[in-house]
């Protein structure tokens, strides 16, 4: 029993981290008031860039990187039309994830069907991995997870308690006050938004590399969708970021935990999604839920330097 | 700087169709880029792509085959887009479509004519995909969720109850192994023209409408109001306008066409329920780009529809000679939607060689 359980809780949290990563990279993007739309696509990008990387040098670290690159430069292209050009932010972001998954899948074709020889193993905390169940699950995991909690932490930090993220509150909230106290906002925003889309590279080689070790077309299969309502679930704080994360890993554990028990699995394979909608409908019908779901104020507005 | 760049206040038709080409053709030298760094011809490859959608009597009729669906869920979505609300779930309003009419056709079907059991299809067709896009109008207007989110999980809810169904209660008898519901009876299948896939009242129901929901937008007063929302919602407050009333209103009619595809898909070309995908093939996302690519005025979206039937086709017959994925045509929509959008920067501001003054 008690296996079965830490079996459930090591796969809810490999299955949390990219949805975590994915959510802190948007959490920053959001709080600079640009919403990015296209973190499926990055992800599939990340997710081919890193298992192709790592196919060819044999390191999944190597992989962890050209995927974190390819993910900060392919949302160089929302930057550009949203803050450059001011086009229409939702529909840039749509137009990313489909181009990203078009991309994945042209790149990535020749590599379906080839496992890799070493995929981002586990790695034991000295001593620590030791402790009955919570040793397994918090300490025997791959790198991901512990970078995830790292920069999830190094993010709370930073958008808590230092000046640096209270610029990027200022510039998604008031972008006419920040400019006046003299901060770049457009350079604020591009920085926000190539940091999401490393994020979102980081958590799509996740999926290729550590948590299977084969590429498959459309294997984010609307994580990162789920990423983007999280971001609302967490009400754009990094800390709640953890809590959305793991419990949508957990959604997707129990998917397969409850399939023996004889219900449908394509009944079960709507959970994340029902539960995405069910959770954004909580937070609706609630007054209070309703006011914290108030998102930056300037979120997918175009910003105009010194207009106003 | 010596370059500036200033508002520019109104823009000629002309000038409005120069910038559309050249973001399509900007679209176009990008894609061919991709090509190259797949080793492939981009000159040949795209010139196939057109020849193959438009340069031959097959290719056209398959072409038309495709607008079809194109056209009716592109002119529902300029008419969401319109309001400013981001329907991304025509996909699933189509498959809700295609649920309710397989379930009329076959219950009914074998009891009643031609011209009876199909108009019924049509309008059950219509109802399911209206309710499916009813839900999140009521989401949003009434609890303030986003109908981005809302409408994308829509999609995964509904393709995986269709997969349920075709597996699971509506599996077919006569079906085997196949998880296909059982063939519509004869009187519930559209006739084709002849050597083709066209089902010609089916064709003339999307042209018209496209040309209806035109006609609302630009000549009704739910259709200013509609164009109110999504201009300037605060307007719209002090004018009175029925936010809830006029949302759900217009989901329901945007919904409702994407649900007569997803019926025109059933009925003309497959004649059973399956798995989602070959019931779609993805026309609820490629006719975003359809309706933006027609200035989300619904009668524009006959043309470019069409255009985007063409390069599915198109795609599809590269994609087999050339041994490229089926994900391809997603690098042509994506990358066409990118530069269409950076059209409309040019449409909206001129860029000015200034000389400095001191």
């Amino acid at each position: 029993m008690l296996e079965i359980l830490t079996s459930i809780l090591v796969r809810t949290i490999v299955a949390g981290t990219p949805l975590l990563l994915g959510t802190l990279g948007e959490v920053v993007t959001e709080r600079a008031g640009i919403l990015n739309l296209g973190i499926e696509g990055m992800m599939s990008l990340g997710a081919v860039t890193g298992f192709i990387v790592t196919f060819t040098t044999g390191n999944p670290w190597l992989g962890m990187i050209a995927a974190i690159i390819v993910g900060a430069l392919f949302s160089l292209i929302h930057a550009f039309v949203t803050i450059s050009l001011r086009a229409n932010q939702v529909v840039s972001g749509l137009a990313l994830t489909m181009l990203g998954l078009g991309l994945s899948g042209l790149w990535g074709k020749p590599f379906i069907g080839r496992p890799l020889e070493t995929k981002m193993s586990a790695i034991a905390i000295p001593g620590l991995s030791k402790i009955p169940v919570i040793g397994k699950v918090l300490f025997y995991q791959d790198a991901y997870f512990y970078l995830s909690v790292l920069l999830g932490v190094i993010v709370w930090f930073i958008m808590k308690y230092t000046k640096l993220g209270i610029t990027i509150r200022s510039v998604g909230e008031n972008p006419k006050a920040a400019e006046t106290l003299g901060i770049n906002v457009g350079l604020i925003k591009y920085a926000c938004v190539m940091v999401g889309g490393a994020f979102a590279g980081m958590a799509g080689a996740h999926l290729s590399t550590a948590y299977s070790k084969s590429w498959i077309e459309g294997m984010t299969s609307g994580r990162g969708w789920i990423v983007i309502a999280l971001t609302i679930f967490a009400l754009w704080e990094p800390s709640k970021a953890f809590l959305g994360a793991y419990v949508f890993g957990g959604i997707f554990v129990i998917q397969y935990v409850l399939q023996p028990l004889g219900i449908s699995p394509n009944l079960l394979a709507m959970l994340p999604y029902l539960t995405t909608l069910g959770v954004l409908l909580f937070y609706g019908m609630s007054s209070k839920g309703k006011r914290k779901m108030s998102a930056p104020a300037t979120l997918g507005e175009p910003y105009i330097r010194g207009s106003r | 700087m010596p370059i500036q760049i200033v508002p520019r206040e109104k823009t000629t038709p002309g000038f409005n169709v120069l910038i559309l080409l050249l973001s399509l053709l900007s679209g176009l030298i990008a894609v061919g880029i991709i090509f190259l760094t797949y080793g492939i011809n981009p000159f040949f490859a795209i010139f196939e792509i057109f020849r193959s959608s438009f340069g031959s009597s097959f290719g056209f009729k398959e072409t038309l085959t495709k607008a079809i669906p194109l056209i009716l869920i592109g002119s529902g979505l300029a008419l969401a887009y319109k309001a400013k609300f981001w329907n991304i779930g025509a996909e699933s309003q189509l498959l809700w479509g295609a649920i309710a009419a397989t379930w009329v056709g076959l219950n009914w079907g074998p009891f009643m004519p031609g011209y009876v059991i199909l108009p019924l299809m049509f309008i059950a067709g219509f109802m399911g995909g209206a309710i499916w896009g009813i839900i999140p109008a009521v989401f949003k207007v009434k609890f303030g969720i986003n109908e981005v989110i809302s409408t994308l999980m829509l999609n995964y809810i509904a393709a995986e109850f269709v997969k349920f169904l075709v597996v699971g209660p509506w599996k077919g008898a006569t079906k085997y192994g196949y998880p296909y519901t059982d063939d519509l009876p004869e009187q519930a299948i559209l006739k084709l023209l002849n050597m083709s896939r066209i089902s010609l009242p089916l064709l003339i129901l999307a042209v018209a409408v496209a040309l209806i929901l035109s006609f609302i937008v630009y000549r009704t007063r739910f259709g200013y109001e509609v164009r109110v929302i999504g201009e300037n919602s605060e307007a719209g407050k002090y004018a009175g306008i029925d936010f809830f009333r006029t949302t759900v209103l217009m989901m329901a009619i945007s919904g409702g066409v994407a649900g007569l595809a997803g019926v025109g898909e059933l009925t003309a070309i497959h004649h059973h329920l399956s798995y989602p995908e070959t019931i779609s093939a993805g026309y609820g996302f490629t006719a975003i780009i359809v309706a933006w690519l027609g200035r989300l005025n619904p009668a524009f979206s006959i043309l470019s529809g069409l255009f985007f039937a063409g390069i599915i086709v198109g795609g599809d017959a590269i994609q087999m000679s050339m041994g490229l994925p089926a994900t391809t045509v997603n690098v042509f929509n994506g990358l066409i939607l990118v530069f269409l959008i950076m059209g409309d920067f040019l449409l909206s501001h001129r860029v000015q060689y200034k000389r400095r003054i001191r």
